[in-house]
C-alpha cells in the first residue's frame, strides 16, 4: 500500500471529530434525554381516547364561543378589567419602592459589604423563584380574597425582577463622576442623587415600564385564585359554561395586553 | 517659599503590603502659583494627588493643610476638608446626563443640604457664581446643554468651573490636558492658570507634557519610582534631570 512508499504518504494520520471518551459522553447525554422523555410521557398518563378526540373537543369549544357575547362586556367585564389594570399599576409601584433598597444593597459598587450583598441577592432570588400565582395564594390567605392580595402578589413578584436589573444597572455606572463628587465633599445621599441616579435613570424607567407590561398580563390570571381582577370574571364564566362570555373576556385581555405592549415599547424607545 | 498651603511629611502608599508606590514623600507646597509634578506613567503622581484629598488612603505619613492633618480625618470633617480642595480630572468626570449648569453646581454639594440639591433649590449666590464661572471659562451659552453634548475641551472647562465652584483653598489637577489636542491643552492650561491666579488658589498639577509644565508652573517636581528626584524652578530643569526622571535619552 501507499504507506509502504515512505514519508510522502502519511496515511496513518487520522482525524476524528471526537475522542473515544467524548463519544461515550455524548452517547450517555442522548440516552439520558430519551430516557427522560419516556419517563415523563409515562408519568403524565395520556389517555389515548382523550388525545384522539381533542381536535373535536377544541372545535366544539370554539363553536360555543362564537359569537362572543360582546354585550356582556359592559359593565361587569369592563369593571374587572379596570380593576386588573389598577392591580398591575399599584403592584408595580409598590414593587419598585420595595426593590430599590435591595438593589442598592445588592450592587457591589454601592454597598461594599459582601454579607449584605449576598443577603440582598438572596431576597431578590427568592422573590423571583415564587410564581405570582403562588404569591397570590399566600396573600389571599393573609388578606382574604380580593384585589389587595393581587396588588401584594404582583409587588412581591416584581421585587426580584426589578431589583436584579436595577442592581446590574447600578454596577454598570461609570465610577468617574462619583469620584468627582466625593472629591467635592459630597455626602452619600448627594453622591447617589447627583452621581448615580442620573446614570441609572433611563434603565430605571425602562425596567419599571417593562415590569408594568408584564404585570398587566400576570394580574389577568390572579383572579383564578381569588386575588381580584378580570381572572375572577373569567373563572366564573368558565364554571358556568358561558363560553360566549369567556370569548369576550379573552378578547378584552388580548386587546389590553397588545395596547400595553405598544405603549411601553413606544415610551421605552423615547427613553433610551 | 514663605507661606505654604500644604506640608506633606513621610507619605507612603502601599496598595499591596511591601510594595510601596510612594516611598516617603516630603513636600511643602507654596500658597501661590502652579506646582507641576512630572514623571513617567505608574510612578505614583496620581496616587500622590489622590492621597491629598483621600480618594486614596495613605498608608503612612501626614498631609497638613491649614493646621489639619488630612491623613487622619474621618466622616464629616473629611468631607469638610475635601470641599476646600478642588479637583480636575483627566477624563473630566462630569455627570454626562446632567446639564452643564448642574455639573458646575455639583461643586457646591459639600456645602448645600441634600434637600436643596434634590429640589434644585441652590442658593441664589451659588447660581450667580455658577453663571459667573461659566462666563469666565468661556461657556456662557452652554448652561442648559447636556454635558455629553460638549467637546473634550469644553468638558474640561466645565470641570475647572466645577472645581472653582467649591471656593477651594487648593486645586488638584490630575493630567488635565492629557485627553486634549495640543492647542486645546494650552488653552485649558492658560485658563486654569489665569483663573486660579486671580482667585489666589495654589495648584498642584500632574502633567505629562514637560513643555507645558515649564510654561505654566512656578515650580516643578520630578518623580520617578515613587520618589522625588527633582524639585526646583522650571528654568533649573535640564536634560540630565529629565534623563534621571524618565530614563533613557533617545527621546530628548
Amino acid at each position: 500500500m501507499s504507506a509502504a512508499t515512505g514519508p510522502m504518504a502519511p496515511l496513518d494520520r487520522e482525524w476524528m471529530r471526537h475522542s473515544p471518551g467524548q463519544r461515550i459522553g455524548r452517547f450517555l447525554v442522548w440516552l439520558a434525554i430519551v430516557a427522560a422523555i419516556v419517563w415523563a410521557v409515562r408519568t403524565v398518563e395520556i389517555i389515548p381516547e382523550f388525545l384522539a378526540d381533542a381536535p373535536q373537543q377544541m372545535g366544539d369549544l370554539l363553536i360555543r364561543m362564537w359569537p362572543p357575547d360582546l354585550a356582556h362586556y359592559h359593565p361587569s367585564v369592563h369593571a374587572a378589567m379596570i380593576e386588573t389594570l389598577h392591580i398591575a399599576t399599584l403592584g408595580t409601584i409598590l414593587g419598585l419602592a420595595l426593590a430599590i433598597p435591595f438593589a442598592l444593597l445588592a450592587a457591589r459598587n454601592v454597598c461594599r459589604n459582601l454579607a449584605l450583598n449576598t443577603f440582598a441577592q438572596l431576597v431578590l432570588v427568592s422573590s423571583r423563584s415564587v410564581n405570582s400565582l403562588v404569591w397570590a395564594l399566600i396573600f389571599v390567605a393573609v388578606f382574604g380574597p380580593g384585589p389587595a392580595a393581587g396588588v401584594f402578589a404582583i409587588a412581591f413578584r416584581s421585587i426580584g425582577f426589578v431589583g436584579k436589573l436595577l442592581a446590574e444597572a447600578l454596577e454598570e455606572t461609570a465610577p468617574g463622576p462619583l469620584e468627582a463628587l466625593t472629591a467635592a465633599g459630597a455626602g452619600w445621599g448627594a453622591r447617589m442623587l447627583k452621581g448615580v441616579w442620573p446614570q441609572v435613570q433611563p434603565a430605571f424607567w425602562g425596567v419599571a415600564l417593562f415590569r408594568w407590561d408584564i404585570n398587566v398580563r400576570e394580574s389577568a390570571v390572579l383572579g383564578l385564585v381569588g386575588a381580584g381582577g378580570i381572572g375572577v370574571v373569567l373563572d366564573d364564566a368558565i364554571n358556568f359554561f358561558q363560553w360566549e362570555r369567556v370569548a369576550t373576556i379573552l378578547l378584552a385581555i388580548l386587546a389590553v395586553v397588545v395596547i400595553a405592549e405598544i405603549l411601553v415599547t413606544r415610551i421605552r424607545a423615547k427613553l433610551l | 517659599m514663605t507661606a505654604s498651603i500644604l506640608e506633606i511629611t513621610g507619605l507612603v502608599k502601599e496598595y499591596q503590603p511591601g510594595k510601596p508606590v510612594l516611598r516617603g514623600i516630603d513636600l511643602s507646597i507654596g500658597a501661590q502659583g502652579i506646582t507641576a509634578v512630572i514623571g513617567p506613567s505608574g510612578t505614583g503622581k496620581s496616587t500622590l494627588l489622590r492621597c491629598i484629598n483621600r480618594l486614596v488612603e495613605p498608608t503612612r505619613g501626614s498631609i497638613v493643610m491649614q493646621g489639619q492633618d488630612l491623613a487622619r480625618l474621618r466622616g464629616s470633617s473629611l468631607r469638610a476638608a475635601r470641599r476646600r480642595i478642588g479637583m480636575v480630572f483627566q477624563e473630566y468626570n462630569l455627570v454626562e446626563r446632567l446639564s452643564v449648569m448642574e455639573n458646575v453646581l455639583t461643586g457646591r454639594l459639600g456645602y448645600v443640604p441634600l434637600w436643596r440639591a434634590w429640589l434644585r433649590k441652590y442658593p441664589e449666590a451659588d447660581i450667580a457664581r455658577a453663571f459667573a464661572l461659566l462666563d469666565a471659562v468661556g461657556l456662557p451659552e452652554h448652561a442648559t446643554r447636556r454635558a455629553d453634548a460638549l467637546s473634550g475641551g469644553q468638558r474640561q472647562r466645565v470641570g475647572i468651573a466645577r472645581a472653582l465652584m467649591q471656593s477651594p483653598a487648593l486645586l488638584l489637577a490630575d493630567e488635565p490636558t492629557s485627553s486634549l489636542d495640543p492647542k486645546t491643552a494650552v488653552e485649558v492650561m492658560e485658563l486654569m492658570a489665569r483663573l486660579t491666579g486671580e482667585a489666589g488658589v495654589p495648584v498642584i498639577v500632574n502633567i505629562h507634557n514637560v513643555e507645558l509644565a515649564k510654561r505654566f508652573a512656578v515650580r516643578i517636581i520630578g518623580m520617578t519610582g515613587g520618589e522625588v528626584v527633582f524639585d526646583g524652578p522650571p528654568d533649573a530643569i535640564e536634560n540630565h534631570h529629565l534623563r534621571q526622571i524618565y530614563g533613557g535619552e533617545d527621546w530628548l
